[in-house]
């Protein structure tokens, strides 16, 4: 390049920068570009398209009997799958961190497993678990309980697929406190409820409700274990991220697409409680030395 | 309360921690466990309290096991090395903690606990921080809440870690006082753990020296400090300068010179230890005139530190350094300057035998405690040898 380099520095930062203005352009310009394709532009697109006919094909998408079924059925999910997670990852969390017992390390690595493999093969266990086919199917099936491409079925596999989150979560934060703050409540005569209730649960409160944000997204967002399960019964078993293949598959694109901002409705709402959040988490942890 | 701690051992993985420990404390006693890193001092103090399980032995507390007792009947009090402070209550929460958890029938009413907090608060002088956070005080001003916290649920044991280890020297000085009234009002049995030796010598009615799962003497600050049994105890409370000399029909020997003998050693190679404020000093063109063993020879004054009233003097002596602390007055006195030569005599010598106390001493400079300077003179000893 013909111009030398020029250092910088940059007021307040000190710092001097060594790259050339044409550069930097590039690099602006290529990180632009990457944004609006790949972000900005398909959110743009999902609200065009649900708005493409107007705001009463947009309604009127929305209040489909089957669309409101699988809107139901997220809701459902969701009520039961992050209380169920919470209380599994606050259990786990505070028996990883505050004791030590035989197959620690074991479970912390169970934990990751919903994490690791594929949501489909999620959803094939439990087809090969609960299924006709599969070890508990023929007990199952004489005794008229029904799993596998039913609402049960969706709510296992969802609940499988964000197992960790809550824990996850925890685990960090509550190995970096320690346990000197609950030996201390249990010397002063607490007794575990007590400590829980007044020590523990305060002091991870905001990395819990993070968990429960992350929980919940996954929770209403899931297709690949839930599609494996569920079947794809309109009005019965379909999730919104279902309902929305089904729809666009149909060639009812106003539909789908609405079904489709409102997940990105709730994906937002997430994103900023989230953000709110981190900002709460970060400074509502004092240094001690 | 009496506490009887009987032939306590405790293992982690392959590390003995504590070594088949026997303690006894008085009633209302102020007992010093001082040691270094790893000791097992900590750990001593975590089983007294309950924290820790030991894998053999028993604490009895008034005579009964203390298993068998419940943590309402047991009444200790435990401070914790970092204070281990509620951070998300205040000062006023974290002091009403141990009074609000009660069970409902002993618990006293809320006018009653806030006047107890506040009495509390006084004693430790944080009326004016009442509604701050943990985080918004000093180290000095947690280490109250910490201790204020504590005496809020009335023990009759206080347990603390590490006391004044996160603390500036000036507020050290000033919490041991304020600790040891507060022990002696309250009628309190206090045990308390420590790597700082000033401060367990300062502070204890009797300090109990540990060694690697052991306890190597138990007495009074007096007692350990003058006559220590062992090598390790002696070199551990205080600046040490180890002589090498060799013992002959039950005296020790350094060249034809015999050493005041305080221990009873086997005929062999021993080490004199001697506290360098007992390295007398006199200068070689005049008579002796101090007391105690003058070694043969004389000695070069290499280097002389004069601290406020104190003045330490390193000497060259037989190829080897010796330290000696006398008074900045003695020192003009005897017009001593870098280059002098001198006479020693010592003075309370404590002689081991030397496999034991090269054995002991290692111990010791391993451990991460040791003041600097005292360090730094061991170095220049070894690039001497």
């Amino acid at each position: 390049m013909a111009r030398a380099k020029t250092s910088r520095v940059v007021p307040g930062q000190g710092l001097p920068l060594s790259e050339s203005r044409g550069v930097r352009a590039t690099l602006i310009a290529i990180a632009v570009v990457f944004f609006i394709f790949f972000l900005l532009l398909p959110l743009i697109v999902v609200f065009a398209e649900a708005l493409r006919r107007g705001l009463h094909a947009y309604w009127t998408g929305l209040g489909d009997p089957e669309t409101l079924a699988a809107i139901r059925l997220t809701v459902l999910t969701a009520i039961l799958v992050v209380p169920i997670n919470t209380v599994f990852g606050i259990a786990a969390a505070w028996a990883i961190t505050k004791f030590s017992f035989a197959g620690k390390n074991l479970l912390i690595t169970l934990i990751d497993v919903p994490f690791s493999v594929s949501p489909v093969i999620g959803g094939m266990v439990f087809v090969l678990l609960f299924g006709l086919p599969g070890v508990l199917g023929p007990w199952l099936a004489a005794h008229d309980i029904k799993i596998i491409f039913a609402v049960p079925g969706v709510i296992i596999a969802t609940l499988f697929v964000t197992l960790p989150f809550v824990a996850r979560e925890l685990i960090p934060l509550m190995q970096k406190q320690g346990t000197d703050q609950e030996e201390a409540a249990i010397m002063l005569g607490a007794n575990g409820l007590q400590t829980f209730l007044r020590i523990t649960l305060p002091n991870i409160k905001w990395g819990l409700l993070y968990g429960v944000l992350l929980c919940n997204g996954r929770a209403i967002g899931e297709f690949g274990a839930v599609a494996v399960v569920s079947g794809h019964i309109m009005g019965l078993t379909n999730t919104m991220p279902l309902h929305v293949e089904v729809l666009y598959n149909d060639f009812n694109f106003v539909g789908a697409f609405a079904v489709a901002s409102l997940l990105v409705m709730m994906a937002f709402a997430t994103l900023v409680l989230k953000t709110v959040l981190e900002s709460r988490t970060a400074s509502s942890s004092p240094s001690l030395p | 309360m009496e506490i009887a701690v009987k032939n306590l051992s405790k293992r982690f993985e392959h590390l003995t921690v504590l070594d088949r420990v026997n303690l006894q404390i008085q009633d209302k006693e102020f007992i010093g466990l001082l040691g270094p890193s790893g000791s097992g001092k900590t750990t001593l103090l975590r089983i007294l309290a309950g924290l820790e399980c030991a894998d053999n032995g028993t604490v009895e507390i008034d005579g009964r096991d203390s298993n068998s007792l419940s943590l309402d009947e047991r009444r200790i009090g435990f401070v914790f090395q970092h204070y281990a402070l509620f951070n998300h209550m205040t000062v006023f929460q974290n002091v009403a903690f141990g009074l609000q958890v009660k069970p409902r029938q002993a618990r006293k009413s809320n006018v009653a606990i806030a006047q107890r907090v506040r009495e509390l608060l006084g004693l430790v002088q944080l009326q004016a921080f009442e509604d701050r956070f943990p985080a918004q005080l000093s180290g000095g001003q947690r280490q109250r809440v910490a201790l204020a916290r504590t005496l809020a649920i009335e023990p009759k044991v206080l347990l603390l870690d590490e006391p004044f280890g996160a603390l500036d020297a000036k507020v050290r000085v000033e919490l041991r006082r304020s600790l040891r009234e507060i022990h002696d009002t309250a009628g309190l049995t206090t045990v308390f753990v420590t790597h700082d030796r000033e401060e367990a010598l300062d502070l204890a009615d009797r300090v109990a020296i540990m060694n690697h799962g052991i306890i190597e003497q138990v007495g009074t600050p007096v007692e350990v400090y003058d006559a220590p049994k062992s090598p390790f105890v002696f070199d551990f409370l205080g600046h040490t300068n180890s002589i090498d000399c060799v013992v002959r029909d039950g005296k020790a020997y350094l060249g034809k010179s015999q050493l005041g003998l305080e221990e009873v050693v086997r005929d062999g190679p021993a080490v004199a230890f001697v506290r360098p404020h007992d390295v007398l000093l006199a200068r070689a063109d005049r008579a002796q005139t101090n007391t105690g063993t003058r070694l043969p020879g004389t000695a070069l004054v290499r280097f002389i530190s004069a601290l406020g009233q104190r003045a330490v003097a390193e000497l060259l002596y037989e190829r080897r350094l010796i330290e000696a602390e006398l008074t900045r007055q003695t020192l003009q006195e005897l017009g001593l300057q870098v280059g002098s030569k001198c006479t020693i005599s010592l003075r309370h010598a404590r002689v081991y035998a030397r496999h034991e106390a090269e054995e002991q001493t290692r111990v010791a400079e391993r451990a991460a405690v040791r003041p600097r300077k005292r360090r730094r003179f061991r170095d220049r000893l070894s690039t001497l040898r």
